[in-house]
């Protein structure tokens, strides 16, 4: 009789961290078909090339590096990266766009820093922020809601848009970013910030059809799906809660304090909570586990952090939306958030000092 | 705001940090009948079933024991002897596969049973009567290891003399499918609280808590219905959560407190006894009942009727699986202990010892083997449920890196290795291993840090004493130096002498000559003109005197030098001794130094004594060819004067 040898613990739990990112994958599913339908099908088509190039890539860098290739491709890493930065981007972006970041995404912020586990960088956002840097027209070009478009483009012209840049009728991306009135829109924190920045107070700026509704058009709905696919996942344990609260939370302060200071040049707290990535951000990429904090006292410091980055940068900053550069600045803080927030082991009296 | 103690008497738990609620899986066995089994064929008895060391043997091959004699002593405090679980002949005193992680072979007595199942004589205590000496005595003479796990000796924890606030009994029994601690409880209740009575006799505390997880209510209910006389007995029903039952974390959970690192609960006013222990110990005390036997809980799917049983020490877990109907299934694998803590064996012939409460045997869907094991995605399940509070993800990743600075810095040492992290591990990473990898890399390199210190200590020492014995050596050589100069002064200031002397000699022997021939021709001449002046005095009637006594007595004036020289040569041999003896001396003393040198190099380093080597061996033989050129010169000396 033979027997095998196994070191303890003999159970486990199967929930396995492939399950894990494919749980979240499938979480921002409502949140994917609200985008697809209120800004068109670009999204889905951004979705494929992404989750293809991904596997690619990885499968890529595994063959180089002299390593099996099936496990990397099985814990959905590269997977939910691929989705996380194909629903950040505007939708109707050149192929390119994608291909190159999620390429970036997956080689160099995660690979090269030694794979799942080790990169310092939440990769999607990295990807986005150099996205962003290099090429900033393409990155901008966010389309209004479907219902605002002039033509809505159907499936067939979102593919041709995104691989060719005009739809299949022949209208180039700048003509279908003009609204039924004419004026060309952004979305509506871009446009927000533009007009605040030319002097327009925030009663003028939200008269707009690009702001109808609370968070502007479409938007709401988004990041209300968003909220709901996050709310499954912390039901569900495969995010804590304390990052999402944390992020939220401070969003939701600083903007409070600043709307009640000057209500007329910054929006209301709802606006900034229900715009843009926010929901996104705060329950899908915030909770990035690798590069987000890993103790609970850090991850609540990292979570404000990233909700207090979000406002500044909305508020000053040059770009459209600050989530990507918000999560980036965290990722930074996390060595430092971790090592002075390390909880006191039982039996220990000082914290932080080990002894 | 009510003192501590109130809130424990009024019944509040606390909680501590983490855990975790793998499936427990008892049902199978809580609530069947202990079984009893048949006597097994052998009996491996283990010399050592405890934390400390083994007693000495007492019996011999063949030779026939009964039921409860002693096979050890126990002559020493760490020591706990063990017994003969039933009457029969010892087969072999040897080593046998040891019921450890490792499997290492461990000196074990193996007792053929005759089925007699005869007692020895046996001697109850009388509670009223007998001294806290005499109790703890016997509960050390029968045996008595702590048998949640641990093997603790017991009289150790029932000895101590510090004050005593809680007595906690340990009847936790957070670990998956195990219940043989519930099965007792149900059987023995009325025992348990009479051995409890016992540890509160000798530790006088002020309150005894009894904690027990809410998932065995017919167990709490016999022993709250067994502590109903005694009101300073507090049974508490804890949540069920593993490991709520580890000794740190009970004490956390019920009164608060936690052991601060690197203590004793003691420490903090606490002594924590396993329930098991407690039944062993009034059975001891009170029957004069070593500890022979225990319950073991003996389940997994692969057993027809798994189930707890009452099993002799000693006992081989073959007989056990066989007895619960064990289907063997290749591949499967054998868990002694629970699957949270508890070790694989290699084989069936490990024996069940006083600290085994379960064994496991699973099948393959039950306790699946680990999948691969994947990168740490730092979700930090691991740390949410560490009931230390430690950081297993940094633990892993500085086990890894094998850096012990920071694993101290990340408390490595207080990982209790409960498997709370390795089990939730998403990414199926065996956490535990690889902590203790690292604890025991540690441990050795302390251990290698003790040696070195020491044999850096000792060479230091060494060091010293060679540079005194060195200082002593100079000095000596200074002096042996200064003591050569001398003698060899001596030998040229009597070489000096015995050349002037031998000058002169031969200049006198030159004199002496020089004048003899002159004589000799003068007295040739003499007598020729005496012959003539004869043959004058023949012719003018001959009166000659004879004039050769002046040359004669001329001629003994050269034994003068002659008469010296004797002398000169005893001096120059006199000297020539000296310098030889004290060469010989000399040369002594060096072959004295060399041989504590050569002493030294057995006990020190090899590399260290090497310079020192040929230094010491150079000396001597300088030191002899010195003294076998003062022979020569001597030699020569003596031989020149003597010529
Ligand atoms: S095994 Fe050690 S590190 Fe893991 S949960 Fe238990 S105490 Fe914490
Ligand atoms: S549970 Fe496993 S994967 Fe998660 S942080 Fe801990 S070691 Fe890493």
């Amino acid at each position: 009789m033979s027997f095998k040898i196994a070191s303890s613990p003999h159970n486990r739990v199967n929930r396995s961290t492939a399950n894990l990112m494919l749980l979240v994958a499938i979480a921002a599913l409502p949140g994917i078909l609200v985008q697809a339908v209120l800004f068109g099908y670009g999204v889905l088509i951004q979705l494929l090339l992404a989750i293809v190039t991904a596997w690619a890539a990885e499968a890529l860098t595994m063959q180089l590096r002299k390593k099996p290739v099936l496990p990397p491709l099985k814990d959905h890493s590269a997977l939910l990266t691929g989705l996380l930065l194909a629903i950040a981007i505007p939708p109707y972006a050149p192929w390119w766009l994608i291909v190159i970041g999620t390429f970036f995404a997956v080689v160099i912020v995660k690979q090269l820093y030694g794979g799942l586990g080790n990169n310092l960088f939440n990769p999607a956002m990295a990807a986005y922020v150099m996205l962003l840097i290099a090429f900033p027209l393409q990155m901008t070009q966010w389309l209004p809601p479907a219902s605002l478009q002039s033509d809505s483009l159907n499936l067939s012209d979102a593919v041709c848009a995104v691989f060719s840049q005009f739809s299949c009728s022949g209208f180039s991306i700048s003509q279908l970013q003009t609204g039924i009135d004419g004026i060309s829109m952004a979305t509506p924190l871009d446009t927000l910030r533009t007009d605040l920045t030319a002097g327009k107070t925030l009663t003028e700026s939200l008269q707009q059809p690009v702001f109808y509704g609370i968070a502007g058009a479409g938007w709401l709905w988004v990041n209300l799906a968003y909220l709901a696919g996050g709310l499954v996942l912390l039901k569900l344990n495969v995010i804590g809660w304390r990052i999402p609260l944390a992020v939220l939370g401070s969003l939701f302060i600083f903007s409070t304090l600043s709307w009640l200071a000057a209500a007329d040049s910054n929006p209301s707290p709802l606006f900034q909570l229900f715009s843009g990535a926010t929901m996104l951000a705060a329950f899908f990429i915030a909770t990035d586990p690798v590069s987000a904090s890993t103790t609970n006292k850090g991850r609540l410091l990292y979570g404000a952090l990233i909700g207090f980055m979000i406002f500044i940068i909305r508020k000053y900053g040059g770009y459209p939306d600050g989530v990507a550069f918000a999560v980036l600045l965290a990722n930074m803080a996390v060595p430092l958030i971790d090592y002075y927030t390390r909880p006191r082991t039982y039996g220990h009296k000082a914290k932080g000092t080990g002894k | 705001m009510p003192s501590l103690f109130q809130q424990i008497q009024a019944g509040k738990l606390w909680d501590f940090h983490g855990g975790v609620h793998p499936p427990t899986r008892k049902a199978q066995t809580a609530q069947k009948p202990i079984g009893v089994m048949p006597l097994p064929d052998r009996l491996f008895i283990p010399l050592r079933q405890h934390i400390g060391v083994a007693g000495n043997i007492l019996v011999a091959s063949g030779q026939r024991v009964l039921k409860g004699q002693p096979l050890t002593s126990a002559d020493n405090s760490m020591a706990v002897p063990v017994h003969a679980p039933t009457s029969g002949t010892i087969i072999d005193i040897g080593d046998h596969i040891s019921p450890h992680p490792s499997a290492l072979p461990d000196i074990t007595i193996t007792l053929e049973p005759d089925g007699l199942d005869e007692w020895r004589p046996q001697y109850p205590l009388n509670l009223t009567t007998s001294d806290n000496l005499s109790i703890l005595e016997r509960i050390q003479e029968s045996g008595i290891a702590g048998m949640g796990g641990a093997g603790f000796p017991a009289h150790l924890k029932a000895g101590l003399t510090q004050p005593v606030d809680y007595l906690i009994i340990n009847a936790v029994e957070c670990e998956p499918y195990i219940s043989s601690d519930d099965a007792l409880m149900q059987d023995g209740a009325i025992t348990i609280v009479k051995g409890i009575d016992i540890l509160c006799k000798l530790l006088n505390p002020k309150a005894v808590l009894i904690g027990i997880e809410d998932d065995k209510p017919v167990a709490s209910a016999a022993l709250k219905a067994a502590c109903s006389q005694r009101e300073h007995y507090f049974v508490r029903d804890v949540p069920t959560k593993y490991p709520s039952g580890g000794e740190k974390q009970l004490i956390q959970l019920l009164t608060s407190k936690e052991v601060p690192a690197g203590r004793r609960p003691i420490d903090i006013g606490i002594v924590m006894l396993n329930v098991g222990t407690a039944y062993a110990i009034a059975q001891a005390v009170l029957d004069d009942h070593p500890l022979l036997s225990r319950v073991v809980t003996v389940t997994g799917e692969t057993l027809s009727q798994p189930q707890n049983v009452r099993a002799l020490i000693g006992t081989p877990v073959s007989d056990l699986l066989t007895f619960c109907g064990y289907q063997h299934q290749s591949d499967g694998k054998i868990i002694m202990g629970g699957p949270m803590m508890g070790f694989t064996l290699p084989n069936l012939d490990v024996p069940i010892i006083k600290t085994t409460n379960c064994i496991l045997a699973p099948s393959q869907y039950e306790l699946p083997a680990a999948g691969p094991e994947l990168d740490c995605i730092r979700c930090s399940a691991c740390a949410d449920v560490c009931p230390a509070s430690l950081l297993p993800q940094q633990l892993l990743w500085y086990s890894k890196a094998k850096d012990p600075a920071k694993l101290d810095e990340y408390n490595l040492f207080d990982c209790i290795e409960c498997g709370a992290c390795a089990y939730v591990c998403p990414s199926e990473i065996p956490l535990v291993q690889y902590y203790r990898v690292a604890k025991a890399d540690i441990r050795e390199q302390q251990r290698e840090a003790v040696k070195a210190e020491q044999a850096k200590a000792r060479f230091e020492a060494r060091n010293a004493r060679l540079e005194r014995e060195k200082q002593e050596r100079m000095a000596r050589n200074k002096q042996l130096a200064q003591a050569r100069e001398q003698a060899q002064q001596t030998d040229s200031n009597s070489n000096a002498v015995a050349e002037a002397l031998a000058r002169i000699k031969a200049k006198q022997a030159a004199q002496t000559t020089a004048p003899a021939d002159r004589e000799q021709i003068l007295a040739e001449r003499e007598a020729k003109k005496q012959q003539a002046r004869a043959y004058q005095a023949e012719k003018a009637t001959s009166k000659a005197p004879p004039e050769s006594g002046p040359a004669s007595a001329n001629l003994s004036s050269p034994a003068d030098p002659v008469k010296e020289s004797p002398a000169s040569a005893k001096s120059a041999a006199v000297a020539a001794a000296i310098a030889r003896a004290k060469a010989k001396k000399a040369a002594q003393a060096q072959a004295d130094m060399q041989e504590k040198a050569v002493d030294a190099e057995q006990t020190k380093q090899p590399e260290a004594i090497e310079p020192a080597t040929p230094q010491a061996a150079t000396d001597p033989r300088k030191a002899a060819i010195a003294a076998a050129i003062a022979r020569a010169k001597a030699k020569k000396q003596a031989d020149s004067e003597k010529s």
